[in-house]
């Protein structure tokens, strides 16, 4: 089993309603390292942080952020998104050291 | 003075309550003095960073437990341990009893304690007790053991000589600096806490108070842990267990 770089939970309501504003909540694992901290022999732990997310719903861009060291480890993103069709919500998640993590949901408009 | 005999009866059934179970009555979890934000992190599986450990603790389960248990028949499991393990002659908390399980059953290697891997599989099985009431393992050679975890509870240990009881008995409620002193049930182990960012146990938490009394911790795994585990669970026995929990 091939583990995922990132582990994330992505949550959306599986069905709505035309026009009914949404949450999607997104909960990230992973340390947030900040590049500020020493370790334990006191050299500096190098930053390694998740940077950006954007979340597209068929391809439009319907939410981004950009993150910075200040925020915690785990971090949990939720924003609102109104339905107006079925689709698919693509989130996209690029940080240090590579990380680079598509998530995908289904949401039936009816 | 005449009172009315239902009254005087009320009277002496709340005293008798009183007298007997006033630890009982009295119990808090460390969940009803959390702010509302921290709560609402519990409530909302959505939210609980631990279920990102549960995703894996469940992977984990379907590869290498499933083929012997189902989810649902380790309901009983997060409520009951730490339980009387015959063949090695005393208890086991339910991280010993995982391992022991990968040894015995699914020939793998015993998992290091507090790694992402026993972590994720404690909080998985734990979550299977999720709403039930702690059901501590009521057979009778666990009594000396029991014993000793008390014992070990009320013993003043380290720099500072307190022992555990004197703060989470004698003064749980009150402040200890700024911070809220629990009454100690372990009803949400293993939890997310914000202040490790990160899942752990409940023997990182009793090392955390040990080293905060300047006492050299035990190991994880170790009798003494295990004895004290026991001894909180029947302490908190009927509580509802939370598990994963998050705490500040």
């Amino acid at each position: 089993m091939k583990m995922a770089a990132l582990r994330t939970l992505l949550r959306v309501p599986a069905t709505a309603r035309p026009g009914e504003v949404m949450e999607v909540r997104l909960l990230m694992q992973h340390p947030m390292e900040t590049g500020f901290r020493p370790d334990a022999s006191g050299r500096t732990v190098p930053r390694n942080i998740l940077r950006r997310i954007e979340a597209r719903f068929e391809g439009e861009l319907v939410f981004a952020a950009d993150l910075f060291p200040a925020i915690t480890a785990n971090p949990y993103i939720a924003f609102p998104l109104r339905a107006t069709r079925s689709g698919t919500l693509t989130v996209t998640i690029e940080g240090d050291n590579g990380v680079a993590e598509r998530e995908t949901a289904v949401i039936t408009v009816a | 003075m005449r009172l009315p005999l239902a009254t005087l009866l009320l009277a002496a059934i709340v005293a008798a309550a009183g007298m007997a179970g006033a630890n009982a009555e009295n119990r808090r979890s460390g969940f009803d003095d959390m702010s509302p934000s921290t709560q609402a992190l519990q409530r909302e599986d959505t939210q609980n960073p631990a279920m990102l450990w549960v995703q894996d603790g469940e992977q984990r389960f379907n590869a290498d437990c499933a083929r012997c248990h189902s989810a649902q028949s380790l309901g009983a499991a997060g409520a009951r341990h730490p339980a009387w393990d015959a063949a090695a002659g005393k208890p086991l908390t339910l991280a010993g009893r995982i391992n022991q399980c990968r040894v015995r059953h699914v020939k793998a290697p015993a998992l290091a304690p507090e790694s992402e891997g026993l972590l994720a599989l404690e909080a998985f099985v734990a979550l299977q007790s999720r709403g039930r009431p702690i059901a501590p393992d009521s057979t009778p050679a666990l009594r000396p053991f029991v014993a000793q975890g008390e014992r070990l509870f009320k013993q003043r240990i380290g720099q500072l000589d307190f022992s555990c009881a004197q703060c989470h008995d004698d003064n749980a409620g009150r402040r200890l600096a700024g911070a809220l002193i629990p009454q100690a049930h372990p009803t949400g182990y293993p939890i997310y806490r914000l202040e490790w960012q990160g899942l752990g146990s409940l023997q990182r938490r009793l090392r955390n108070c040990m080293s905060g009394v300047r006492a050299e911790p035990y190991a994880y795994g170790s009798d003494e842990f295990t004895m004290i585990e026991l001894y909180l669970k029947q302490r908190a026995a009927g509580m509802a267990v939370e598990s994963p929990a998050v705490r500040p």
